[in-house]
């Protein structure tokens, strides 16, 4: 019997507690940085896209919503001709962003993106790509890959040394 | 012409006039308490609750009101159909019956029987129909379940109700409300006869089926209960027949209890509608804060606790009435 009255006080005195409530359209919520919302197509530090069309992503997505065609340039290097995600699709995992060798995919903090026609819930690649580096600043993929791309032969990477000629027995 | 002198028109005319009036104030409370309830609820719950419409989301009764009248009136092809009807219908009537003899403040009420009390312990039990003939004409398992409970609860608890109001009645030496009142001017009943206010507020509780006593319309055993085939506006007359309930056992204990409209400085009115608002919140409060007792536990909790308690307050009361005599 003492118990109910005890409940019935303490709930009495949450009358002076502070609401949990976030009003949300006036007062926006606090989002980390790795929170998992509208994805973008970064760009690496000298302005180029990071993108190289290798359709991990799009293999690793559990909903099939982004689908990636590659395109050549004249040096060889890879880059997506279009690049589109369905985000009325996207359930917003994240897998993109793990499986992309290039850190070029990436979620962002925000989440408003609601439409009122459904196809515009389809992203092409000019309304994904931003011009910034994201989550990643300084990463360039072909600075620090052995690949041989555009300029840019094998041994010449950052943290790399000259490919071993292993043809010859000489020091 | 027809026999009345223009004083009894006059008098007929008022008496109407007022009681259209309480009839208006009292649905309009209950409906208001769509939005009080769910606005202290969540106060205490550590949210804001509906906010948005008009000024604090009071507006929120009015849109309440649309939805409900445009919903799909439902009668389910199974059920039947007069009953099914009629059954909301009656615990309007009967909770708004009760009102009748509710006195407001000296002059505002709109009848003062010699047998208030009486009349009101007979209308809320009549407000059973309501809920058994509601779970009987569904025709669902639920629906049945919930209207036997609450016949049981309902009459059980009718037997406190009546018990603790004696004392009140020996105290005043009359079943009128009005005075009832009017012999507590001195000291409010609320001291004297406190075991009785507990046992009338906990009868209270349990006749009109609120929180913690809601065992008839238990969501996580029966859905809903009786009203579970209920939609649309007949829904919505359940739902205002529980404010509407609310709202008189609140004002039945303000006038049983606490001296109705008596108090210092502020207007009759004034202190009515502040006494009978605290009861109302308390309910709430209820709500908010207590679990809801198994079956077995509320009945046994009131045959072997509040009965005992009952009869042995009216008999000292009587003793002392006696005794005083």
């Amino acid at each position: 019997m003492l118990s109910v009255l005890r409940t019935i006080w303490m709930t009495l005195m949450h009358t002076f507690r502070k609401r949990d409530t976030v009003l949300y359209p006036e007062e926006k919520p606090y989002l980390p940085p790795r929170y998992r919302g509208r994805i973008v197509l970064t760009r690496d530090p000298d302005g180029a896209e990071r993108c190289v069309a290798c359709n991990l992503c799009s293999v690793a997505c559990p909903v099939d919503c982004i689908s990636v065609v590659k395109a050549e340039d004249e040096s060889g290097r890879w880059y997506p001709e279009t690049f589109r995600i369905n985000f009325s699709r996207c359930i917003y995992c994240g897998y993109c962003e793990e499986a992309c060798p290039t850190y070029a995919i990436q979620l962002t903090p925000d989440f408003e993106m609601g439409e009122f026609d459904r196809q515009n819930m389809v992203y092409e690649k000019s309304d994904l790509t931003i011009s910034g580096v994201g989550k990643r600043p300084g990463y360039n993929f072909y600075r620090v890959a052995g690949m041989a791309v555009g300029g840019k032969d094998k041994g010449e990477a950052e943290n790399e040394a000259a490919p071993i000629d292993v043809k010859t027995l000489l020091p | 012409m027809f026999g009345f002198s223009t004083d009894t028109l006059i008098d007929f005319a008022f008496t109407a006039f007022e009681t259209i009036a309480i009839l208006l104030a009292v649905v309009i409370a209950a409906a208001l308490l769509i939005w009080v309830e769910r606005r202290l609820l969540g106060v205490w719950q550590d949210r804001y609750g509906p906010n948005r419409v008009g000024p604090f989301g009071i507006l929120q009764v009015a849109a309440d009101m649309i939805k409900i009248f445009f919903k799909e009136d439902w009668i389910p092809p199974f059920a039947d159909k007069a009953v099914f009807v009629i059954a909301p219908a009656i615990i309007m009537f009967t909770t708004l019956m009760a009102f009748a003899v509710v006195p407001f403040t000296e002059t505002i009420g709109v009848v003062d029987l010699n047998i208030g009390i009486l009349f009101v312990l007979a209308m809320s039990s009549l407000g059973v129909y309501s809920v058994i003939l509601a779970g009987w004409s569904s025709d669902n398992k639920y629906a049945l379940l919930g209207g036997m409970r609450t016949a049981a609860q309902m009459i059980s608890y009718e037997v406190f109700m009546g018990l603790s109001l004696l004392g009140v009645v020996l105290l005043a030496g009359s079943f009128d409300l009005r005075a009832i009142v009017e012999s507590q001017a001195g000291m409010w009943n609320v001291i004297p006869q406190f075991p009785a206010f507990v046992i009338f507020f906990i009868a209270g509780i349990a006749e009109i089926h609120r929180a913690p006593f809601d065992l008839p319309e238990a969501e996580q055993e029966l859905t809903a209960g009786y009203h579970t085939e209920y939609s649309g506006m007949k829904f919505g007359m359940f739902f205002v027949g529980e404010y509407l309930g609310i709202v008189l056992i609140s004002c039945l204990t303000t006038v049983l209890f606490f001296g109705g409209w008596l108090g210092p400085i502020l207007p009759g009115f004034v202190w009515f509608a502040l006494k009978a608002g605290f009861f109302i919140c308390f309910f709430v409060l209820l709500r908010a804060a207590t679990v809801r007792p198994r079956y077995d536990q509320l009945m046994a909790f009131g045959w072997k606790i509040l009965l005992p308690i009952a009869l042995v307050n009216v008999a000292i009361t009587g003793a002392v009435v006696v005794a005083m005599a």
